[in-house]
């Protein structure tokens, strides 16, 4: 008992420093040490890009636990319900239309409208009463769609420059992000984090299947709003900032969840503190390991991501072995 | 807290299942819904349980129509456990049967250790659920239900993949239940142990009820031949009744 009860401090406290660090640490040097020009890479450079790695990570991590605990099953990640191709679509056509160059919030803001789109259209296809496999379906249906969209995106493109800042895009990342960023992404994010964070109760309800669920008083059509909801404010918003930066929503829920005694109440915000954990220390690794900015985000949680996810299978094909 | 059904058509779809059934559960009884497979013995259960609206007609949980109670009086006035034993992450025993206190806002450990304690499952509380016999496993979820603590315990074949011993002691317990004031409602294939342990039986079939009344006036060949077309050997051993299928009717 006594590991369970010191997860939620020891992964705040684990959070914090990497926050420190990330304010601390950059390619003109380390300390928080005077001067003017020290100040203002503190809070114009290092301030939004730790802010909005705490965000992110967050948004990441407790959508995929609730994502997770809704559709019971260990391998749901946000992207699987379309919200996270919608948001890059709508960020990729701010690109190519121009939208992002001729002012500095059209990206993001392209970002968000895609979110909503996509949030809107799985909801709809998914049914007012559909359960957990219809609201898979439509969203695997709008994320092969909104893949096949940038596809198409990036052959029409004609312009080389804007294909180049497509595909950079597209990788992930927090650099070059300033306060305004933060001010857009931040009111969605820590509504839709607020939403999924009250989801706890009827998340554990559903642990014994959506019959009983009920019996225990939960409304599985309001949970499923809420769930899908929440999940399009908080992703939708942290993709149309910093790109698509896969699999953190997947393994933070899946490494911390036998660490909560596999509750999903619990794991909900384990999961954010530790999605803001690993990815302030993956963007950290970048700027010491690539201050070039050589390695993008999005890549290197998807290097660290893809072993893991076969580890995941392997062990998943043990425990099923006769 | 009694059940009224008044009149009422349940059905799956557009397949309807039971239609006209007018019958009461009473306060403080155990109540056995027997009949053969499909006769609609668990759509029954879920209808009352609030989980299933009828197609028309009308539920009524003691004095008031159930669509009229919110979701957090049901939860507390009602129990239900499925026949369908997931549990979908490997919580501990006592996780899962903590979660019968969430309608109840309180994590009230007494009522947990109570429930552990009746189902004979206190030693297994702190081990994961996937580790537990499919029987062991089926105690928790009904130790899960009992702390719910509500005054309707509405139960679907709970004794499936207990051993004698265990099922005997569940029927012991919901006797005992019942003298407290607590209605019980259970799905029963095992007419033996219906006619031993209930006080009130709702035959099923043809989606109809086809009997509904004290266990000696219904639990007899003329309304089980007939129900289950199959001969049936309806008889006592000293005081407790026995009924046995014998063979299947042309």
């Amino acid at each position: 008992m006594s590991r369970r009860e010191h997860i939620i401090p020891g992964l705040s406290a684990l959070t914090l420093v990497l926050a420190l660090a990330s304010l601390a640490i950059g390619p003109t040097g380390t300390g928080l040490g005077g001067g003017d020009q020290a100040w203002l890479i503190l809070t114009e450079i290092r301030l939004p890009r730790t802010l909005l790695g705490l965000l992110v990570g967050a948004a990441l991590g407790l959508s995929g636990a609730a994502l997770q605990g809704y559709l019971r099953n260990p391998l749901a990640e946000p992207g699987i319900i379309g919200i996270s191709g919608g948001a890059a679509l709508g960020a990729v056509l701010a690109i190519h239309t121009g939208l992002a160059a001729s002012f500095a919030i059209g990206l993001p803001l392209g970002g968000l409208f895609g979110a909503a789109g996509a949030m809107a259209v799985v909801l709809w296809l998914a049914g007012e009463r559909g359960g957990p496999i219809t609201l898979i379906l439509s969203g695997v249906a709008i994320a092969s769609l909104t893949t096949a969209l940038i596809a198409l995106v990036l052959t029409l493109s004609q312009n080389p420059f804007a294909t180049v800042e497509i595909v950079y895009w597209l990788m992930g990342s927090l650099s070059d992000r300033s306060m305004t960023h933060v001010w857009l992404a931040a009111p969605p994010i820590l509504i839709g984090l607020a939403m999924l964070a009250r989801l706890g109760r009827d998340l554990d309800a559903l642990t014994l299947g959506e019959e009983v669920a009920a019996n225990l008083g939960t409304s599985l059509p309001r949970l499923r709003l809420l769930v899908v909801t929440g999940t399009a404010l908080a992703v939708g918003a942290a993709t149309a900032v910093s790109g698509t930066i896969g699999f953190v929503g997947l393994i933070v829920p899946h490494i911390l969840r036998p660490l909560v005694g596999h509750v999903p109440s619990r794991l909900l915000p384990a999961s954010a503190l530790g999605g803001a954990a690993l990815v302030l220390a993956a963007d950290l690794a970048l700027r010491i390991v690539s201050p070039g900015g050589g390695i993008r985000l999005g890549v290197l949680t998807a290097l660290i991501g893809t072993p893991f996810f076969v580890w995941l299978v392997v062990s998943t094909r043990r425990e099923l072995a006769p | 807290m009694s059940v009224a059904l008044k009149n009422v058509r349940l059905a799956l779809g557009d397949r309807v299942v039971l239609d006209t059934v007018d019958a009461s559960i009473p306060v403080g009884r155990v109540t056995a819904v027997v009949g053969p497979n499909g006769a609609g013995k668990s759509t029954l259960l879920r209808a009352c349980a609030g989980l299933l609206s009828p197609v028309h007609g009308e539920i009524a949980l003691g004095d008031r129509p159930i669509k009229e109670l919110t979701r957090p009086e049901i939860a507390r006035a009602i129990a239900y456990l499925p026949q369908e034993r997931a549990v979908h992450w490997p919580l501990a025993a006592r996780a899962v049967v903590a979660l019968g206190r969430l309608p109840h806002d309180d994590a009230d450990p007494a009522a947990i250790t109570r429930a552990l304690a009746a189902m004979d499952i206190a030693p297994l509380a702190d081990r994961p659920i996937s580790q537990l016999s499919g029987g062991e496993r089926a105690r928790v979820l009904v130790a899960r239900a009992l702390a719910q603590e509500a005054p309707l315990l509405i139960t679907d074949e709970p004794t499936a993949g207990l051993d004698p011993a265990h099922a005997l002691a569940l029927f012991s317990l919901f006797r005992r239940l019942a003298t407290e004031g607590r209605t019980i409602v259970v799905a029963l294939h095992d007419l033996s142990l219906a006619a031993r342990f209930a006080d009130h039986i709702l035959l099923l079939a043809n989606q109809r009820v086809a009997a509904h009344g004290p266990p000696a006036d219904v639990l007899t060949p003329r309304y089980l031949e007939r129900a289950f077309s199959v001969t049936m050997l309806c008889t006592t051993v000293g005081e407790m009744p026995i009924v046995v299928p014998v063979s299947t009717l042309p």
